[in-house]
């Protein structure tokens, strides 16, 4: 149990670096997750991101997404340390399925980036299984460039676009 | 017979032009080289016949002057500097006075109404040569079809001046988008070729993209993520009735279009990663698939006689386009240039494929030979893709993207020459055309 925490911290950090959205994080205690969620004790106003076995907390805590080079559906370093916590979590929380989600930025035609956000997502699930994840609980779907999260025209928010994210749908049990 | 001094719109003009861009290059800016001087032509108001055809006597002149000025190959002679006044549709035609304010063509009609039908009747001509160009022709339908008896009208006469077939009496589904950016709303519509009449297909309660016209307009292809998962569906225009075609689960499918018999859908399926192109027949539900590579096949395109298929593909490590045989078997190559090519179209025509072309941080609608020789670029802009084609071959619609947090994405036209960019209105963002048949 420590033992998991433990990682679970390091790849929070590596993630805040790595991809993802720096306000969700803040505004969601970024910093205050990993310490009461560890010890498991106090129960922050914002509810659940606090219980290691939430959907928030592998969301915010653990990470939910990784991020892609344009064009490209090859998972970095960075990617890998994310999906390795992903999987820990997964592992460990066997109720949860995944719907991972593909994406891609906005320069590129439409129904290319539909089969290259399939592309990524697959990396992913991929990925997954190799750590151990049931390919039963893993599904994916791919949005090309319909679902930008971030809306400016300069590669700092593309670099965000192009992402991967795995969505936690509903624990098979109650 | 009669010949007005412009008759440079035959496919003759192209080769030439397309001769040039081959030894310069592609180009890379809106094109003004070619500049035609516009044929100028006067339509007074028809005349009605029964008072209930008042009302339409002005609006159907406006339709058919929109028409024709908004191919950029004509210019009206505003009513303000008329002489002679057009009293009865068979009065004799006062030239002299036609000629004096220079209307090159000059065209007159008649209207009834009795119930809800209207009939409107129409002649046109030469007025340097003294003559009528063609015989009158009439047009019957209810009243409110009165928009698609001015556009045919305007098509009787594009077509006699030019030579090319019409295409005003047609349609266009595309996607009708509002929201910002990061909350697109998408919702499918239908509206004539010229933002009219404006209907909507769907709700916006999942995205929705890149409807496609069958072969005789009265059906439309389309991806739907109401299930969750991006699928095809095909939907009933008449009924507005819709069906899944392609669901296996753990798969998804988009892309699709008609082939020219209107009963076997191409379209593309992913399957664990991987994207492919497969037909679906419609009546006996028998898939098949054409592909079989690891790299991305998307985007097929028929061509006219149903024996070929255009498609991209980045199995040489970029997007490029491909043609191979309407039964999937070896593909070749067909772009060359420098950049990415994608969304391929194969011209109601057969003998050009329409892309949207991505280089140096640009996007274009482009044309080219169905061989890939002969590339020319029509438009370059932060984002253009897309392309269809009017029935008659001659003038592309696409999707204009603006660049930044509030980009907006809207309809244009340019003809195949490169001249005539210009906007299609839609009071809401746009995207994804495809136009229809011409209207029967």
């Amino acid at each position: 149990m420590k033992h998991f925490f433990k990682f679970v911290l390091l790849a929070l950090v590596l993630a805040i670096g790595a991809c993802s959205n720096a306000t969700r994080f803040e505004g969601e205690g970024g910093g205050s997750v990993g310490g009461s969620g560890a010890a498991g004790t106090s129960v922050p106003a914002d509810g659940s991101a606090s219980d290691p076995m939430s959907s928030a907390f592998f969301q915010q805590a653990v990470g939910d997404r990784v991020l892609f080079a344009v064009g490209q559906s090859t998972l970095s370093a960075d990617a890998e340390i994310a999906l390795n916590a992903q999987a820990g979590w997964l592992n460990k929380n066997s109720d949860f399925r995944a719907l991972i989600e593909g994406h891609a930025d906005e320069r590129g035609t439409r129904e290319y980036n539909l089969a290259l956000g399939a592309r990524r997502a697959n990396a992913v699930k991929e990925y997954l299984i190799s750590r151990g994840v049931s390919a039963k609980r893993l599904q994916i779907v791919s949005f090309g460039k319909e679902r930008p999260i971030e809306i400016c025209s300069e590669e700092s928010c593309y670099a965000k676009n192009r992402r991967a994210v795995t969505v936690l749908s509903g624990a098979l049990t109650g | 017979m009669m010949r007005f001094p412009i008759l440079l719109f035959t496919s003759f003009a192209l080769i030439p032009a397309l001769a040039a861009a081959q030894t310069q290059g592609p180009l890379r800016i809106e094109i003004t080289e070619g500049v035609i001087e516009p044929l100028s032509f006067a339509v007074p108001d028809f005349v009605p016949d029964t008072s209930a055809a008042a009302a339409y006597s002005s609006q159907i002149s406006r339709v058919i002057a929109a028409d024709l000025s908004g191919t950029g190959l004509f210019r009206e002679i505003p009513a303000t500097a008329f002489i002679s006044q057009v009293a009865s549709f068979s009065a004799p035609i006062q030239y002299a006075d036609w000629k004096s304010i220079d209307a090159q063509a000059l065209i007159t009609g008649g209207m009834s109404v009795s119930g809800n039908r209207l009939t409107v009747r129409f002649r046109v001509y030469d007025v340097f040569s003294g003559a009528e160009l063609g015989n009158g022709l009439q047009f019957s339908g209810s009243t409110d079809g009165w928009r698609r008896m001015a556009h045919k009208v305007a098509d009787a006469v594009y077509s006699r001046i030019t030579g090319e077939g019409p295409y005003f009496d047609s349609r266009v589904v595309f996607v009708s988008e509002s929201g910002p950016k990061n909350d697109r709303r998408k919702r499918l519509a239908i509206m004539d070729y010229d933002g009219a009449n404006v209907q909507y297909l769907t709700d916006s309660s999942s995205i929705v993209l890149a409807p496609r016209f069958s072969p005789t307009g009265d059906r439309v292809l389309y991806t739907s993520y109401e299930s969750g998962f991006p699928r095809i569906y095909v939907l009933d225009v008449g009924r507005v009735q819709r069906r899944v075609l392609e669901q296996q689960d753990g798969t998804m499918s988009f892309a699709p279009r008609f082939a020219p018999d209107g009963n076997i859908v191409v379209y593309s399926l992913s399957t664990g990663g991987n994207t492919d192109i497969f037909t679906l027949n419609l009546r006996s539900g028998q898939r098949r698939q054409l592909t079989s590579a690891p790299s991305i096949e998307t985007a097929p395109s028929f061509s006219p006689d149903g024996r070929q298929i255009v498609f991209e593909s980045d199995r040489s490590g970029t997007q490029q386009l491909y043609v191979m045989p309407a039964s999937g078997g070896e593909a070749w190559r067909i772009s060359s240039g420098q950049g990415r090519y994608g969304t391929p179209v194969w011209s109601p025509r057969g003998d050009l494929i329409a892309f949207t072309k991505q280089s140096s941080g640009r996007f274009h609608i482009g044309v080219m030979r169905v061989d890939g020789s002969e590339e020319r670029l029509l438009t370059a802009s932060f984002l253009d893709e897309s392309p269809t084609w009017a029935p008659n071959g001659r003038v592309i619609m696409f999707v204009r993207e603006t660049q930044g947090a509030a980009g907006r994405a809207s309809l244009y036209s340019v003809d195949i020459t490169g001249r005539n960019l210009k906007p299609v209105l839609t009071s809401d963002g746009a995207s994804d055309p495809s136009w229809s048949p011409l209207q029967d």
